[in-house]
């Protein structure tokens, strides 16, 4: 890894809610340019919520979150995408992804262009037309994905996305992510509890600890792209994934 | 038979049977029309009358569709308003119930006394219309997705653009739903309003109608008007269903054929 200077860096955040549960607690992270990042843990150890902090959706309780690369990020500089789809059910698969760029006030020209590209990274070029019901989770998940893309941001994040789809279908999407970020080269920070999951698509995992959430350890997992299928059925990814799950009932003890 | 026939045949047998039952007690028991007039009596008047009531409902239903505008409108407005301003709902929401759960019947003689009889009326109608209008779309306003919600507030998006672009369509399917009602209960306000000025009023609405056949003892002409006013209601219903379906249809589950 080069020494560049990361795109954001988290310092010490703490996040209280007003229930009295602490989500974070001295939360570190530096996350680089074009870094493919995965934040590992179990339910409610609050790697949403340190998403949400770094997308300005919510307020650290203490603590600095830093853009060092630039100034901070400004409106479609970060993508957000949730554990649902979010899509607008009376608008169109266009019309959802357009959305970003609408707010904005975008030039309708340009707009349009970037949601034909957006629609055609996620392979959903002929149902620019459809209304999200008459598709599949799957698909739905794919729009939300290029809704996520329309802007261009520079730091895509991304909160559990695919854990509501069956197997076949995250696989699926898992390949097309890779090949999304390989071509745009953007950040991506990703939360899941999936250990197989984190260790197929990242290039690096914060493992994190419940209650409250800090970083347990980091591990790099250094196998080179693309990874495909054959990665996924390697005796290196296997030999990764014991890493892993190693470290994150490591976490869940609380042992160092 | 499929059940979309049975679903038109039944009814339609059902009123049938009624009608012919209606008739024969009425033959069987010799009953005099100024107590119950037989359905080809009353079917009778409403040709040989067809001018007055037709005249007559064209008013009742100018004061109902007056009202509905009226209470879609103050609805609306008045929801958007609360939503958008939390001190605006404190004040008004209270005040907004109280006027609901006040029986109309029972405000309409003071309106009639403080207002111009037209007035009144349409004031009665207005009353009883808008609360559904404003319940239903304010629930629909604050039931809001709030990750949709979360992603507007990401682009940094302004109050108006929240409003227009998410919360005003999200709202859509209970705004229909209050208007639904509102549209029955707007004949309803009419209709008691016209009552209550009664054979004092210089209304010529279908109520006033009734009321003023009720006094004559012309059974088959409050029969007559009776049976316009439902057919009224009906038509009403069906027609702002109509609305909601052809806004709905394209995405809305309330809206969606199910295949089996």
């Amino acid at each position: 890894m080069t020494a560049e200077s990361p795109i954001i860096s988290l310092r010490n955040v703490g996040k209280t809610f007003e229930s009295g549960t602490t989500a974070l607690d001295r939360f570190d992270l530096d996350v680089r340019e074009g870094e493919f990042v995965s934040l590992l843990g179990p339910s409610g150890c609050g790697k949403s919520t340190a998403l949400r902090i770094i997308a300005g959706l919510s307020k650290a309780s203490s603590g600095t979150v830093a853009w060092p690369a630039g100034q901070s990020a400004g409106p479609g500089d970060i993508g957000f995408v949730f554990q649902e789809p979010t899509l607008m059910p009376w608008a169109t698969v266009a019309r959802n992804v357009r959305l970003p760029l609408d707010l904005a006030h975008a030039d309708s020209a340009r707009a349009d262009k970037a949601v034909r590209q957006a629609l055609g990274r996620v392979g959903l070029t002929e149902f620019a037309q459809a209304y999200p019901r008459e598709l599949s989770g799957g698909m739905r998940m794919r729009v939300s994905i290029a809704r996520a893309l329309a802007t261009e941001p520079r730091l895509l994040l991304m909160d559990e996305p695919f854990a509501a789809l069956d197997e076949i279908t995250r696989f699926k999407l898992n390949n097309d992510l890779l090949a999304v970020w390989q071509e745009m080269r953007r950040t991506v920070i990703f939360v899941t509890h999936s250990v197989f999951e984190s260790v197929y698509l990242s290039q690096r995992i914060v493992v994190m600890t419940p209650r409250p959430g800090r970083v347990f350890t980091e591990i790099v997992i250094d196998a080179p792209y693309p990874r495909d299928e054959r990665f996924r059925t390697s005796a290196d990814y296997a030999a990764q994934c014991r890493r892993v799950s190693e470290a994150l009932s490591g976490a869940m003890e609380g042992v160092t | 038979m499929s059940a979309r026939l049975l679903r038109i045949a039944l009814p339609v047998i059902v009123l049938a049977l009624v009608i012919a039952a209606w008739d024969a007690v009425v033959r069987a028991f010799a009953i005099p029309p100024y107590v119950l007039p037989a359905p080809g009596v009353v079917l009778a008047t409403l040709i040989s009358d067809g001018s007055l009531l037709w005249n007559s409902l064209l008013v009742t239903l100018g004061i109902t569709f007056e009202g509905f505008l009226l209470a879609a409108v103050g609805g609306i407005a008045l929801a958007v308003a609360f939503s958008q301003w939390r001190l605006i709902e404190y004040s008004f929401y209270p005040y907004a119930v109280i006027l609901q759960v006040t029986p109309v019947v029972a405000i309409a003689p003071l309106l009639l006394i403080y207002l111009p009889q037209p007035l009144a009326v349409l004031a009665c109608a207005w009353i009883v219309a808008f609360f559904p209008v404003l319940a239903n779309t304010t629930l629909g306003l604050n039931s809001v997705d709030h990750n949709l919600l979360a992603l507007f507030e990401l682009y940094k998006a302004s109050r108006w653009q929240v409003l227009w672009r998410l919360k005003l369509p999200a709202a859509l399917p209970q705004m229909l739903a209050g208007l639904r009602i509102a549209g029955g209960l707007s004949l309803i306000g009419a209709v008691v309003a016209e009552i209550a000025a009664g054979s004092a009023g210089a209304g010529s609405g279908l109520a006033y109608r009734i009321a003023e056949s009720g006094y004559r003892l012309n059974i088959p002409r409050m029969f007559a008007a009776l049976l316009l006013l439902s057919l009224a209601g009906v038509a009403i219903f069906f027609a702002l269903s109509a609305v909601s379906y052809l806004a709905l249809r394209r995405w809305h589950e309330s809206a969606l054929k199910r295949e089996r």
